[in-house]
């Protein structure tokens, strides 16, 4: 069996936002990128999938996005996978979900791959599109925001997380695309040797326009940080000093200290 | 101008965040229809057509059958939206609706905006305005983002029927987890979040907790992460608490742990990052690593 996982690239949520030149995303300047968390769930996944069926399924790692997205393909290929493709796209974040699902498909029409495994959305963008829209491009049956997967003789069983804790099972048959949330796993952290291995493994490049084949359906028009709502007090400063006003304000606005 | 709405119903119940759709409608000054995958006893309480279909013939889940019958109501309607919320059947759903009706779609909105809707994005740090291009739009709106609307009345059912192939069976639902306190009935809640750093760093969480006289809580990355029980998340997954106190260590603030907690009396939060969304719902930030300020403080209110 094939399978694929599809990895994006994104920047550390605590980092500082500023708009780009155009105003309408991110500015690249001064951040720190790494895999999308939800991402690494879909990789352990599938490693996992291939140490329970004794490395028989190659693992195809697949990023769309500029030169950077290199550093996520390597650590995916140390947690484990055989081989990656790199979509290169310096554009890639001007595209919308359906036409990055696109790409995506366009890759793997031809590859027959038994499972896909994505993340259920991204940090970054948060669509929560991506993965639907490859399995309904492919024709595969897709499961979402799943929390437990098993896999035995070519039919997966998997929970799916809804509100207020419940979760619901469903059953289908591969092929099938998987789109994985927090807590599926623990996804492991690469070793040395491991490390070191993935380097050697095969990374192809396949420029976005050989893939690319739909107009846009979204056009993004502003990024900017949220209108502030609350008047919440924010203390700053020494520690000390921090506890000081704290405390002088939980002893005036709460009852907890009486 | 026409929305069509999508209700949702699980275990034969409409899910009252349903009639968020009927607010988010009132405020595009849309007409509106929806749609139900339900029975009767579901129905939501408005005057307007609601296109029911079996759910006990078609499921409460069963994605490849339920994007037909929203596409069946669509080629009646002739809506300009198709509304969806921005929840576990919502975001499943909406996307193969958008790729049956080759429409654009625009996820987990929170605002109108001109020619477009805003939608969070970096972890809810910021925001986007994105324009839909081409029609029907399908939308998923965040949950609280419109206020619910109840219009009242008795629906004009249209019975909805679709065919197809489904390919995934549905094996039914599995209660939630329950172990450990009823932070519900907790006067403070101290919580730990991925700020915490690390699972040997909890004692410092729960020494706070114990000189408030509170219970300890979680985010959902601590529990994922096995430094604490699943029974001590809050958020939508997890508990919905409303103490009277709330302090929040080392929580970004997902709009999940969010909507789990805001209704709290009062709340702290102790965050690295001053930008962080917790800061949207607490009354305090303190801007600190949770390790060198909850020590400080634990330490302070010993005295």
């Amino acid at each position: 069996m094939k399978i694929l996982v599809c990895v994006k690239q994104v920047p550390d949520m605590e980092s500082r936002f500023r708009p780009d030149a155009a105003g309408v995303w991110y500015a690249e300047t001064d951040l720190a990128f790494r895999v999308n968390e939800y991402d690494e769930y879909a990789i352990e996944q599938a490693v996992l999938l291939k140490e329970q069926l004794g490395g028989e399924p190659e693992i195809t790692l697949l990023s769309v996005g500029p030169d950077r997205v290199v550093e996520a393909i390597k650590k995916g290929l140390a947690m484990g996978a055989d081989r990656a493709v790199h979509v290169r796209d310096p554009e890639a974040h001007l595209k919308d979900p359906f036409q990055i699902a696109s790409i995506i498909a366009a890759y793997a029409k031809g590859e027959a791959f038994g499972l896909i495994f994505t993340g259920m959305q991204s940090l970054d963008r948060g669509s929560t599109q991506v993965g639907v829209a490859v399995a309904e491009a492919l024709g595969y049956p897709c499961v979402t925001t799943v929390v437990a997967f098993e896999y035995a003789d070519g039919t997966v069983t998997v929970k799916r997380e809804l509100e207020g804790g419940v979760k619901g099972t469903v059953r289908l048959k591969a092929p099938a695309l998987i789109t994985c949330q927090l807590g599926l796993n623990q996804p492991r952290y690469p070793t040395l040797p491991n490390i070191m291995k993935a380097k050697k493994k095969e990374v192809s490049v396949i420029p976005v326009e050989q893939l690319l084949q739909q107009e846009a359906r979204l056009v993004p028009a502003q990024f900017s940080a949220p209108a502030k709502k609350g008047g919440g007090v924010i203390l700053e400063g020494e520690v000390a000093d921090q506890v000081d006003r704290l405390i002088g304000i939980l002893r005036d606005k709460t009852a907890v200290l009486r | 101008m026409k929305a069509l709405l999508v209700g949702e119903c699980r275990d034969g119940k409409l899910l009252e965040y349903s009639y968020e759709l009927f607010g988010f409608a009132s405020r595009l000054g849309a007409e509106t229809a929806m749609v139900l995958i339900g029975t009767e006893g579901a129905l939501p309480s408005y005057g307007g057509t609601v296109y029911l279909a079996d759910a006990g013939r078609y499921g409460e889940y069963n994605p490849d059958l339920h994007k037909r019958l929203v596409q069946a109501a669509v080629e009646r309607e002739k809506p300009d939206y198709v509304v969806f919320l921005h929840t576990s059947y919502g975001w499943d759903l909406a996307p193969r609706v958008a790729a049956l009706l080759k429409a654009p779609q625009v996820s987990e909105v929170v605002a109108l905006a001109e020619g477009g809707f805003e939608r969070p994005c970096c972890s809810q740090k910021m925001r986007q305005v994105v324009k839909p291009v081409g029609a029907p739009v399908v939308l998923t709106l965040q949950g609280g983002a419109f206020p619910a609307l109840v219009p009242g009345g008795t629906p004009q059912q249209e019975p909805l029927e679709a065919e197809g192939e489904a390919r995934g069976e549905f094996l039914g639902y599995e209660a939630a987890v329950r172990k450990g306190v009823d932070l519900t009935r907790a006067e403070v809640i101290v919580s730990a979040g991925r700020g915490v750093g690390k699972k040997e760093n909890l004692p410092v969480i729960a020494e706070l907790a114990k000189v408030l006289g509170g219970e300890v809580g979680a985010s959902r990355p601590v529990v994922d992460s096995g430094w604490m029980e699943a029974g001590a998340q809050v958020g939508v997954t997890g508990q919905t608490v409303s103490p009277k106190l709330y302090v929040a260590c080392g929580i970004s603030g997902a709009i999940q742990h969010l909507a789990g907690m805001k209704k709290s009396g009062f709340i702290i939060a102790i965050n690295k990052d001053k930008d962080a969304p917790i800061g949207e719902v607490a009354d305090v930030l303190v801007v600190a690593d949770v390790m060198q300020f909850v020590p400080a403080l634990t330490a302070k209110l010993a005295k």
